[in-house]
Order: structure tokens, then C-alpha cells, then sequence
């Protein structure tokens, strides 16, 4: 193995920690994200878990990762390959080398590479370096849980107990491998375990002995590196991940607008940490009901908005089919209601874990009748909060449900999330009834911007029936007329168009790029990496990336028919480029479609787009 | 103070006839004795002829979608636990699409005010048999008659673990203003099943209790703390033989009136509660009227009230901006 020690300055890089689902490997990535961002690194982490809860320990299917990428710039995205892999045994090694690059340093815990391990990891041979095809120079081979086990022994902690820090001196090993300073982890595993102090002080322990093997073998590894931030942006900040920071961007909304926060939901994977984290906040007044049902989940929202409330209810995969019914009936009643849908592999069940931008066409389409709907996607984890805010402003302000699409890939990933002033947040004012109308008012009479006016019950003197059957638009009954409902389903239209929303931003050479990538949501940052590259390499190129899908922005067909070539590249077949072509005359984009459920991989969306360049 | 009119608002357009009409009446009169200001009240109903009751009323309300009513009032009284809420629902719209909220709305124990109007039909799809319809119904989707049992639905709400159920023939005034009455001073989801006929498609479902003369024959009023009696003149009563009950006639075989069974409507065990919902399916008892039980239950938008006064007590922050605190923040200079 190789014995000099180089410490080298590093732009930026990507550390994958990977072993079973239950060996901690998200907490280890967490904090050393946060180790990272403290020095004012950027950082932007992704998770990649199995489907199953606890696979058998030791198989193949059991294998979870969790990347992180830092940057001493802007990162935009997890990285598409890591710089370190820690595998914490033979599967997480197999399963896991696919995204190293090929110079990657490793780190295996050799007492989980016994001939039993390896039998369930399905190698052949006792040398699972050579067969893998890997450098052993490359690879930081230690005997991890025998010195858990060690540093331990004084603990009286259990077995069981001690193997649970094996995560720990991992951590502490990348620690010393990017020079960070430990006190920032100690700090957060103490306020972590705050109620169980000697829990904290093992890991704190391993840690520390995980870093010291490290200092003192540093014949093992090749290099220690050093990311100096660059681009600091001064301010206080926190990890977030996407879930939360939508969860965070709802109850922020609702206190800006001065009302009662309401979640129905069902739990469903990638939504469900959206309901953990509101269920936490009764002291800010949160109510969240689980439901029986998905369509409960959305309909008793509905219910919750009538009374008042700002109306949320949060769901992915199959659910957004079940809710679709309730979504409609907040169409014709026009009440204010948020539809969180983090999209998922599909059809079905598809790959409950996995991210796709499949249910586009859905969210904007996919119910009876004619549905206007806004919608709007979130680009980043920490875009979540500012999505959320503007749907729940939206959906108050134009009386109308509101889709905030987001997917397994934001919102399961973090970023460091700079803490927001809410006096900063525009305000959310709500069209309630003036008190000048009473007397006079009917449910469906409209302030100027087309929206209905809001009664809430409990105010006397404006009680009123809704409904899902279509109402005459001057006294609020039941009407069948030709006419009415014709004028209604126009009006409902209107109402939605004529929301102003931001115009669309071009990103890099926006006066004179041969190609120009367009996509929307979360893929945000690996389109931008990409465009990034290939402006490094001297291409002209720019990106817009829709956030608002419904109502498009005002200058959507000025922006796709400014340049000599569009591509549009999506996680679906198409759904976009489709509904792009249909709304813009004579568009005619290339596409670059992947649904792997897996993010984009910058690579290969560098090589796709030179291929349209040139 | 309220009159029924207070709560009236159009004209219905039930079919002339239609079980729903004396309902309706009957509401706004309870409506009225109990006296809750039309602007406190929301009246929401699914789908099918009865859920166009909310049209009716001067209060607020809504008329939903089929089968969600239940759902929907639920999100309604935990945003907003003053408000009065009455949910209405035909036994296809509150059993069969929705079944699922019914049960839930139940287990939960909401303070909502369930009615359910039965008349063992599909009205408004124009004569479909429905999961209450008896085994062996013909209709237009049955024509050699039904293969599958019904629901009854104090089963469902008693399987629910259901606090409150009444029952009150939609002709009968003042059985129906007394149960109405009664499940609005329950606190918890409050089952109301309303007898009512189809004249349309099935005209003369309920004919034996659906006049005053069929009702002192083939029905028993229940009233908590009073003896199970029944007949013309109160001839006969109810006495509990092994595990079931048993009709007796007062004064014959032995029988006195102390032997005849109190109605306990507040007994936490439901056993002879069901056992009284139960009768009168051509078994030879009575149909049960009244509210057969009201047992006292914590209410889930209570618990929701009280825990986040709880919960607020006990935690540090009160807004956004403390919330954030509450995370692990680092600066950059």
C-alpha cells in the first residue's frame, strides 16, 4: 500500500457511505455534511435506500447509501460518482463500486468481508479485491469492527449497542481524510442524544478512534484533502431536507396568513416525512389527521378548508390517482387546498423508493371534466420551502387547489438551507367577503382578478352551500343550464390563467446559446451542472428550468423559440416536451428522457447534449 | 332564539312522497328546539337523493362527492370543533362508496352528527339494490334478486366500536326531533339511521312501522332507564332468556312487569344494545326505536385540542421563527 501522505487541495467531492439498511449510514453522512457545510462548504446529499425495511443482513438487497457532495463552490447536485466509498461489508462493496470513480479511495471493514459475507455478497473468490478489478492501493482496509469492539470494551455498553457505532468510525475516518474538525460532531451527536448522554460519548469515542487510526496508519491512505469555501454566502444555516423544508415552508405560510395549518394523509414512501414532521408542531397549533385513506386524506382537507384552515394533504405514487376526485371537487367549489405529490417510480407501485418526474401529465390533466389547476415544482431540496409558501399563497389567494410537485430526489435529499426571515415573505391575504356585500353576495360572485370570495362558516349573515354539482354562477344554486355551465367552466379557467407568476430565467448564455436545456423541478441542478461543463469546454448553452408549470410564465414561447436548438430533458418519457408542444405553436424540441429512477448522471447528460451541438 | 324557518332555504325537489321531505321538516325543527345559530352550523352530505338535503338548509354546508361526506366532515370539525356538524348521507352513499369513513368517522369517535337516511335503495341512479337491500331484492341490477346479504348498519357502527345509535322512522315527528335532538347533545360521532321509504323504486320497504297503527304494532320506543314495553297498549315486553332476548305478553306465562328489561342506553358493553338494534327482521320482535345507545367517549377533536394546549405548554416554541431555533444551526461569516 502506499506510503506518502499528500494533502491536496480539492474544488470539490463526493463521499458515498454505504452498508446495510440499519447500519446508520445516513446519520454518518448527515453529520459529516454538517461538518462540512460549517466550514461553509457547499453541500447537497442524496440518500438511496432499498424498499424493503431490514433485507437480510449481509444480502445484496439490503444495501443503502447516502451521498454527499461538497463543494468549495456552488454544488449543485449529489455528484454523479464518489471520491470515497465507505462499504461497511462485502454487499455494500459489490453493489455499491458502481458508483465510485475509478481512482475512488474505499473503505471496507475487513471483519465483514468473512467467507460468510462474501457468500452472501455472491463472490467467488476469498480475494474480493482482485475480483472486483480494484487497485488495493486505493482501498483503506481495516479491521473496523474489532476496534469498535476495542475502544468500547470499558463502555459497559452490550454488544448489540457497540455495533451500532461501527457508523462512527467511519465518520471519523472520513473526518481525517478531508480535515474537518470534530468538535462541530461531537456538538451534534451530544444535542442528538441530549437524553442519552452515554450514548453520545461512545459515539463521540468511536469517533475520535476512527480519526486517530487514521492519523496514525496514514500509510494506508493516498491523500487528505482540504475543500476551502469559496463562495460563502455569510448568514445562519441548517441541513434540510426537502420533506421538511416543505413541511417548514407550510407552516410558514399559514402563519404569515394567520391560519390553522391542517395535514390529511396517508402514509406513503417518499411523502410520509412530511406528515412525521408536522405531527411534531402542535405547539405552533399544526393539526394532522392519518387518515383511513388516501381519498380521506385529501377530502377531509377539503373539509378542513371550508372551515378555514390552510388545507394540505401530501401523497405520492398511487395516491395522487386516489385523491384526484376530492382535488376536483376543491375545483368547482374553489377552495384553497395544497396537493403535495413527491413523485415516485410508477406505474402502480413501481419503485416506491425511487425518483421519477412521471406524474406531470397527471397532476395538470388528470381528472374528470375540465380541471384547471396551478402547478408548480420544486427545484432543490431547500426550494421546497419557498415552493410550498408560494403554493399555500396561491391556493389562499385564488381560491383554487394548487399541485407542488416534488419527487423521491428532493425530498429525500438536503442541502444547507439558509434560515429565512419570514417579514422578508411576501404577505398571504386571502379573498374574504367584504363586509360591504352583505346582503347581496352569492358564493360564486368574484373579486377582479376573477377569484371567488371566501365565507368562512361562523360568520353570520353569509352562510351558503357549495358543492360538487356545477352552480349558477349569480345565485349559487344547482344549475343545469347550457349557458352557466359553460360560462362557469370558463371562468374557472380564467381564474387559474390569469395568476401572475414569475417569468421564466434563463440560465448561461442566454443571448447567444446554440443550444438551449430546458427541464423543470428537481432536475434543476444536474441540468445546471451539465450546462456548467459544457460552457467550461467553450459551448454556448443555457438552461431554463420551469418552476411554474400552470399557469407556464408570460414568456414561455418567447424563451423556447429564441434559440437555434431546444432540448428538453426530463425523468418520464416526454410529459413536458408534450405539454410544452401543445401550448407553444410550432415547437419542436429534441428530448432526453431517462426513467431509471435514479437521478440524472451529469456525464452522461454532457455526452447526450454535445451530441446535439455538434 | 331560532324557529324552524330560521334553518329553511328553497324548495326541495324530492320526488312528492319521498321519505326526505319529513325529514327535512323534522331537522329544521330540531334545528330550532336546540337552537344553534344558522351561521355555527355546516350541514355536508355525499352524493344520492338525500344528499341534496344541504340545499334545503340556511346554514352552511356542502354537497360533496359520493361516498365522502364522512371524510370531509371530519376535516371540517377538527379545524373548526364549534362548528355544528351535521353529516348526511343514503345508505349507498354512507355504507357502500363509504363505507370506509363511516367506520372511521366512528372508531375516531368525531362529534358529527351522522345521519343515515336508509331506504335500502339507489334513488338517484334510478332503482339499483344497495348494501342494505335484504338477500334475494330484485332490481334493475338484480333482476332474479340479489345473491349477497346486507348490511345492518348498527352492526357496522357497534363492529366500529360506535358510541351513539338511534333509530326514528322518517314519518314520525317526534320520534325523529327526539333523536335528532339526542345526538346533537352527544359528544362523538352519533349515528342516526332514519327509516325511510322510496316511493319510487321501493315504495313500501318500511311499510310495517311506517304509519303510527304499524308502528304500535311492529315497533318498541327505547328510552334509557325505561322498561323495554311495547303493542297498543303496552301488553308486551322484552326479557332476556339464555343469550337472547324474548318477547313476552305481561301478565301471561308468569310474566309481571318486573320482569321486563330497562333500557340502558349508557352501558359500555353493547351486547343487548345490538341485540335490541338487531330485531324486527322478520324475526318476530319489534323494531327498535330510539336512541338505543349513548355511552359517554373522549371525542377525537377534543384530544386533538387538548393535546396541542398539552403540547404547547410543554415545548419552547411558539412560532415560525423559534422553530428554526430548534434546529442544528451553523454561521458563516
Amino acid at each position: 500500500m502506499a506510503e506518502s501522505l499528500n494533502i491536496q487541495e480539492l474544488e470539490q467531492v463526493v463521499v458515498r457511505f454505504s452498508g446495510d439498511s440499519g447500519d446508520g449510514m445516513q446519520l454518518a453522512g448527515n453529520i459529516f455534511s454538517t461538518v462540512s457545510a460549517t466550514v461553509g462548504n457547499s453541500i447537497s446529499t442524496f440518500p438511496d435506500y432499498p424498499a424493503d425495511i431490514r433485507a437480510p443482513q449481509g444480502s445484496l438487497t439490503g444495501v443503502s447509501g447516502f451521498q454527499v457532495h461538497i463543494g468549495a463552490s456552488k454544488v449543485y447536485t449529489p455528484g454523479d460518482l464518489c471520491d470515497v466509498l465507505v462499504a461497511m461489508n462485502a454487499a455494500a462493496f459489490k453493489t455499491q463500486l458502481r458508483y465510485a470513480k475509478p481512482n475512488a479511495t474505499i473503505i471496507i471493514d475487513t471483519d465483514s468481508f468473512g467467507p460468510k459475507d462474501l457468500e452472501k455478497a455472491e463472490f467467488k473468490t476469498p480475494d474480493y479485491i482482485a475480483e472486483m478489478g480494484v487497485d488495493p492501493d486505493r482501498v483503506i482496509a481495516c479491521p473496523l469492527t474489532t476496534m469498535v469492539k476495542d475502544a468500547l470494551a470499558d463502555s459497559g455498553m452490550d454488544a448489540k449497542s457497540i455495533l451500532k457505532c461501527r457508523n462512527m468510525f467511519a465518520l471519523g475516518l472520513v473526518c481525517w481524510l478531508f480535515s474537518r474538525d470534530l468538535d462541530v460532531a461531537f456538538n451534534f451527536l451530544r444535542e442528538k442524544f441530549a437524553k442519552k448522554p452515554a450514548i453520545a460519548e461512545a459515539n463521540i469515542k468511536v469517533i475520535q478512534a476512527g480519526y486517530d487510526y487514521g492519523y496514525n496508519t496514514h500509510s494506508s491512505a493516498m491523500n487528505v484533502y482540504r475543500i476551502e469555501s469559496k463562495t460563502k454566502v455569510p448568514g445562519r444555516y441548517m441541513d434540510i431536507t426537502g420533506n421538511k423544508a416543505t413541511a417548514y415552508g407550510f407552516i410558514a405560510a399559514a402563519e404569515k396568513a394567520g391560519l390553522q395549518l391542517y395535514l390529511g394523509s396517508y402514509p406513503i414512501t417518499p411523502a410520509t416525512d412530511v406528515l412525521h414532521e408536522l405531527s411534531k408542531h402542535k405547539s405552533l397549533g399544526v393539526k394532522t389527521v392519518q387518515c383511513e385513506d388516501e381519498i380521506s386524506g385529501c377530502a377531509s382537507a377539503v373539509g378542513a378548508s371550508f372551515a378555514g384552515a390552510l388545507a394540505v394533504t401530501s401523497t405520492s405514487g398511487p395516491g395522487i390517482c386516489l385523491k384526484s376526485e376530492a382535488m376536483n371537487l376543491a375545483v368547482i367549489m374553489e377552495l384553497p387546498l395544497v396537493v403535495l405529490d413527491v413523485q415516485r417510480g410508477g406505474p402502480a407501485t413501481g419503485l416506491p423508493t425511487k425518483s421519477e418526474q412521471t406524474d406531470l401529465l397527471q397532476v395538470l390533466f388528470g381528472r374528470n371534466g375540465e380541471s384547471p389547476m396551478p402547478v408548480i415544482a420544486a427545484l432543490s431540496p431547500t426550494d421546497c420551502f419557498d415552493a410550498a409558501y408560494d403554493a399555500s399563497k396561491m391556493a389562499l389567494e385564488h381560491m383554487t387547489p394548487v399541485v407542488l410537485l416534488t419527487d423521491a430526489f428532493v425530498a429525500n435529499g438536503s442541502g444547507a438551507f439558509k434560515l429565512p426571515k419570514l417579514e422578508e415573505y411576501p404577505a398571504i391575504q386571502p379573498p374574504y367577503v367584504p363586509e360591504e356585500l352583505r346582503g347581496q353576495w352569492t358564493p360564486y360572485m368574484r373579486a377582479e382578478n376573477g377569484t371567488r370570495y371566501w365565507a368562512v362558516p361562523g360568520r353570520e349573515g353569509f352562510e351558503h352551500i357549495l358543492g360538487g354539482l356545477e352552480k349558477d354562477n349569480k345565485t349559487g344554486a344547482i344549475s343545469t343550464n347550457p349557458e352557466n355551465h359553460d360560462l362557469m367552466t370558463r371562468l374557472r379557467a380564467e381564474k387559474v390563467a390569469k395568476i401572475q407568476v414569475p417569468d421564466l430565467e434563463v440560465e448561461g448564455d442566454k443571448d447567444d446559446a446554440d443550444l438551449l436545456i430546458v427541464g423543470f423541478g428537481s432536475t434543476y441542478g444536474h441540468l445546471h451542472a451539465a450546462m456548467d461543463e459544457l460552457r467550461g469546454k467553450g459551448n454556448k448553452i443555457a438552461l431554463a428550468q420551469f418552476r411554474y408549470l400552470n399557469p407556464l410564465p408570460a414568456n414561455t414561447a418567447e424563451v423556447l423559440k429564441k434559440y437555434p436548438r431546444v432540448v428538453v430533458a426530463e425523468q418520464n418519457m416526454g410529459q413536458l416536451a408534450a405539454y410544452l408542444r401543445m401550448k407553444v405553436d410550432n415547437f419542436t424540441p429534441a428530448q432526453f428522457n431517462q426513467v431509471k429512477g435514479q437521478p440524472f448522471v451529469v456525464s452522461e447528460l454532457v455526452e447526450a447534449f454535445k451530441q446535439l451541438i455538434f | 332564539m331560532f324557529t324552524a324557518q330560521d334553518y329553511k332555504k328553497g324548495q326541495p325537489r324530492w320526488c312528492p312522497g319521498c321519505g326526505d321531505h319529513f325529514f327535512l321538516a323534522s331537522l329544521h325543527k330540531a334545528l330550532a328546539e336546540i337552537g344553534v345559530a344558522p351561521k355555527d352550523i355546516a350541514v355536508i352530505s355525499g352524493i344520492g337523493c338525500s344528499s341534496r338535503l344541504p340545499h334545503y338548509m340556511a346554514t352552511y354546508g356542502m354537497n360533496t362527492i359520493h361516498g365522502r361526506a364522512a371524510a370531509i366532515a371530519t376535516g371540517a370539525k377538527v379545524t373548526n370543533p364549534k362548528l355544528d356538524v351535521w353529516q348526511v348521507s343514503g345508505d349507498g352513499d354512507g355504507l357502500a362508496i363509504g363505507g370506509n369513513h363511516f367506520i372511521h368517522a366512528n372508531r375516531r369517535n368525531i362529534d358529527l352528527n351522522m345521519i343515515l337516511l336508509n331506504n335500502r335503495i339507489y334513488g338517484l341512479t334510478k332503482g339499483q339494490y344497495s348494501p342494505t337491500s335484504p338477500r334475494g331484492f330484485v332490481s334493475k341490477s338484480s333482476p332474479y334478486g340479489t345473491v349477497e346479504d346486507p348490511f345492518r348498519p348498527a352492526e357496522l357502527c357497534f363492529g366500529a366500536r360506535g358510541h351513539f345509535f338511534a333509530r326514528a322512522v322518517a314519518t314520525d315527528a317526534p320520534g325523529t326531533i327526539e333523536v335528532l335532538k339526542a345526538a346533537r347533545e352527544h359528544k362523538g360521532a352519533s349515528v342516526c339511521e332514519i327509516l325511510q321509504n322510496c316511493v319510487i323504486f321501493n315504495n313500501g320497504t318500511h311499510d310495517g312501522v311506517y304509519d303510527k297503527a304499524g308502528r304500535a304494532k311492529n315497533a318498541i320506543y327505547v328510552r334509557h332507564g325505561e322498561k323495554l314495553v311495547f303493542g297498543e297498549n303496552s301488553e308486551f315486553g322484552l326479557v332476556q332468556e339464555g343469550f337472547g332476548l324474548k318477547v313476552v305478553e305481561i301478565g301471561k306465562d308468569g310474566y309481571t312487569l318486573d320482569d321486563i328489561l330497562v333500557h340502558d342506553a349508557h352501558c359500555e358493553d353493547n351486547t343487548l344494545q345490538l341485540k335490541l338494534a338487531l330485531m324486527g327482521d322478520g324475526d318476530g320482535f319489534p323494531i327498535a326505536l330510539g336512541v338505543i345507545r349513548d355511552v359517554e367517549a373522549p371525542t377525537y377533536n377534543d384530544a386533538v385540542t387538548a393535546q396541542i394546549e398539552e403540547v404547547s405548554a410543554a415545548k419552547k416554541y411558539h412560532n415560525f421563527a423559534e422553530l428554526l431555533e430548534t434546529n442544528d444551526i451553523w454561521e458563516v461569516k
